[in-house]
């Protein structure tokens, strides 16, 4: 199979749509518009890649990780998100988004962000573009990702506290909808994520189809013109994810998405309607939506794609639990062995092979390095008490 | 088939006055049902039950805060069906919940649930025209009306697919943002009012940003009325009783009617 088009109202088999307040509705018909056009776009397509190139620092390296792989048994390639500018995946989403936001003569962004990453993506773009940027951010998150917070403001976004909930990424969203439905006119709302309502999940995966194409060439070259025999990556709203297995999902390679324990919203496979699509979602029995828990802010998110909901429906591909503690000793055991200090969310596809190792063992092993660990380091000082 | 909202509107139409729909969070304080009897004899002509959701993306602080209070109190949507099928409230109710309570539930048992507790309306804010397709059906087969949404963002070309889809009224939002009281009336509502009285017959109420009499009577001038949610769930959530309810609900209902 492969990652295509959603269907015209939005849908990855059963999921997705285009669950919005009627206000909201006429933006997400011009942004999918839009969208379109700016992607069949030669000169669209040609700016967003020299963006990529001179500014983000694409294409990112594969790296083989040797002293890892031996440890846990099998072969790991590491897909190095974490060395784009800004230190993660998420910029290739926000430029693209920024663009098209400056070509649909939107002024300013608003975002809803977890680990900050989003959040430090969209202010650079704003920065870059001249745009104004609104960032939304859960109380808790706020506390627990400060340095993101200072970034932020040194970029000059205005980092607003998402208070009510559970004060997390969820409690973000709520807000950046919000905010959205009062400045719907002059404002694009850069979602962070696969996740929203039609275009969203599909735009996002589009824009980060780039780690796809490019892994897919890379271990072309690295493999004989093989593939890898897994490809992993950690599932908040699925981005990264969906960034990597688009460029595999026609191939043999086994797709996996590592989800926090706290935060499974596959694992429960319980279909639900919330941020505009409908996808797997935790919720009670009036459905209720559950607040999720993680160790990492960047996965706290009680809900995923609904793409991803339709790999795991269809069975192409799979999603895990792996829990916190499993994460914290592949954060320390990845920093140890490869130099590399990974994401928290980044340690669950590490976490993930780790607790797979008798599955895995001997396997080529691709994995969706998302981000760098440098802002998870204050929070582990405090979770390894040293 | 005309249902039980759009038949109280229109008498209050065809008598020449102008509707008042209350909102009343659902289950909110011990005595909620007794403010839903006090509003309605106060003079409100249909009253609007919200179901607390947990991510209500519609809703500004006032309807959080009440949702809130009512789901930490352990409100569900089955205890406050228990309760309105045993209360006498003498005018028909439309719940407001968000698309992932009644898809939870399942679109056709949360329909039959709705008709079986006596609600004959229901409003879904987060599922638009696109969406409503499933759940419209269930609702036309269990005879629960479907009250569809008409923001100031709509092409003209939209409203006539909107109206021709709505049941009960048309719930013309009165700006572009979230529900809440603001200190004026914005021009969006007068202006969404006459863009759809322009399009259908069906009773046309404004709400969103309707938060004191004197903005009621203003749009009213173009709308059949109004919806009135924040204002009346700030007073609940102040404490003011079922009296204190009804005596902002009946200001409300006599400003209109002077006007
Ligand atoms: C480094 C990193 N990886 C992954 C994620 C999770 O998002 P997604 O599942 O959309 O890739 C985040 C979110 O903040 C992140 O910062």
């Amino acid at each position: 199979m492969t990652m295509a088009e959603p269907t015209e109202s939005g849908r990855f088999g059963d999921f997705g749509g285009m669950y919005v307040p009627e206000t909201l509705v006429p933006a997400c018909q011009e942004l999918d518009r839009a969208f379109r056009d700016a992607w069949g776009d030669p000169a669209f397509r040609n700016e967003l890649d020299h963006l990529l190139r001179t500014y983000a620092g694409r294409p990112s390296p594969l790296t083989e990780c040797h002293r890892l792989g031996e440890e846990l048994g099998c072969r790991i390639l590491f897909k190095r998100e974490d060395l784009n500018h800004t230190g993660s995946h998420k910029i290739n989403s926000v430029l693209g988004q920024a663009l098209l936001a400056k070509r649909m003569g939107k002024t300013r962004i608003v975002a809803e962000t977890g680990a900050g990453q989003h959040g430090v993506a969209s202010a650079t773009a704003a920065a870059l573009f001249g745009m104004e940027c609104v960032v939304y951010m859960g109380t808790v998150d706020i506390e627990r990702q400060k340095l993101n917070v200072f970034r932020m403001q040194l970029l000059g976004a205005e980092v607003r506290a998402a208070e009510t909930g559970s004060q997390t990424l969820k409690d973000a969203v709520n807000e950046a909808m919000r905010y959205w439905v009062s400045a719907v006119e002059d404002t694009h709302y850069c979602l962070g994520s696969v996740m929203g309502p039609h275009p969203y999940p599909w735009m996002v995966r589009e824009f980060h189809r780039v780690i796809g194409d490019e892994s897919r060439e890379q271990c072309a070259e690295l493999l004989d013109g093989g593939v890898p025999d897994y490809v992993v990556a950690c599932v908040g709203g699925g981005s990264n994810a969906a960034g990597i297995f688009a460029g595999f999902a026609d191939t043999d390679a086994q797709l996996i998405g590592a989800e926090p324990a706290g935060g499974a919203a596959v694992g429960r496979a319980v279909p639900g309607i919330v941020h505009g699509s409908k996808s797997y979602l935790m919720q009670d029995e009036w459905g209720q939506v559950l607040e999720a828990e993680s160790i990492s802010a960047g996965l706290d998110y009680p809900g995923i794609g609904p793409e991803h909901a339709h790999l795991a429906a269809s069975g192409r591909a799979r999603y895990e639990p792996v829990t916190d503690a499993e994460v914290v000793e592949a954060f320390q055991l990845c920093s140890r062995t490869e130099g590399i200090i990974p994401a928290l969310e980044s340690a669950h596809a590490l976490a993930w092979i780790a607790k797979m190792r008798d599955e895995v063992a001997g396997k080529t092993i691709l994995v969706n390095m998302s981000g760098r660990g440098d802002k998870d380091v204050n929070q582990m000082m405090d979770v390894l008490g040293s | 088939m005309t249902g039980a909202v759009e038949t109280a509107l229109r008498a209050r139409i065809d008598a020449g006055g102008k509707c008042l729909v209350p909102y009343i969070t659902g289950g909110l304080g011990d005595d909620w049902l007794d403010t839903v009897r006090a509003v309605a004899a106060a003079g409100a002509d249909v009253i609007e039950i919200g179901m607390p959701f947990s991510d209500p993306v519609m809703d500004g602080p006032t309807i959080q805060e009440a949702n809130d209070r009512a789901l930490e109190a352990g409100v569900t949507p089955q205890t406050i069906l228990d309760d309105l099928r045993h209360a006498d409230i003498g005018v028909p109710t439309a719940v407001m919940t968000y698309g992932n309570i009644a898809y939870h539930m399942g679109f056709e048992r949360f329909a039959n649930s709705l008709a079986a507790a006596g609600v004959s309306g229901c409003i879904l804010p987060d599922v638009p025209l696109e969406e409503v397709g499933e759940w419209a059906s269930a609702a036309d087969e269990a005879g629960v009306e479907t009250v569809m949404l008409a923001a100031p963002t709509a092409p003209d070309e939209r409203l006539p697919l909107i109206v021709e889809r709505a049941r009960g009224f048309v719930y013309g939002v009165g700006l572009l943002g979230i529900t809440g009281v603001r200190s004026a009336l914005a021009a969006s509502a007068v202006e969404i009012a006459g863009r759809l009285k322009g399009v259908t017959d069906k009773p046309v109420l404004v709400g969103v940003g309707v938060g004191t009499p004197e903005q009621a009577v203003e749009v009213s001038q173009v709308s059949d009325g109004v919806v009135v949610g924040s204002a009346v769930v700030q007073r609940m959530l102040d404490h003011a009783g079922p009296e204190g309810v009804a005596a902002l609900v009946g200001e409300f209902r006599a400003a209109l009617d002077e006007a």
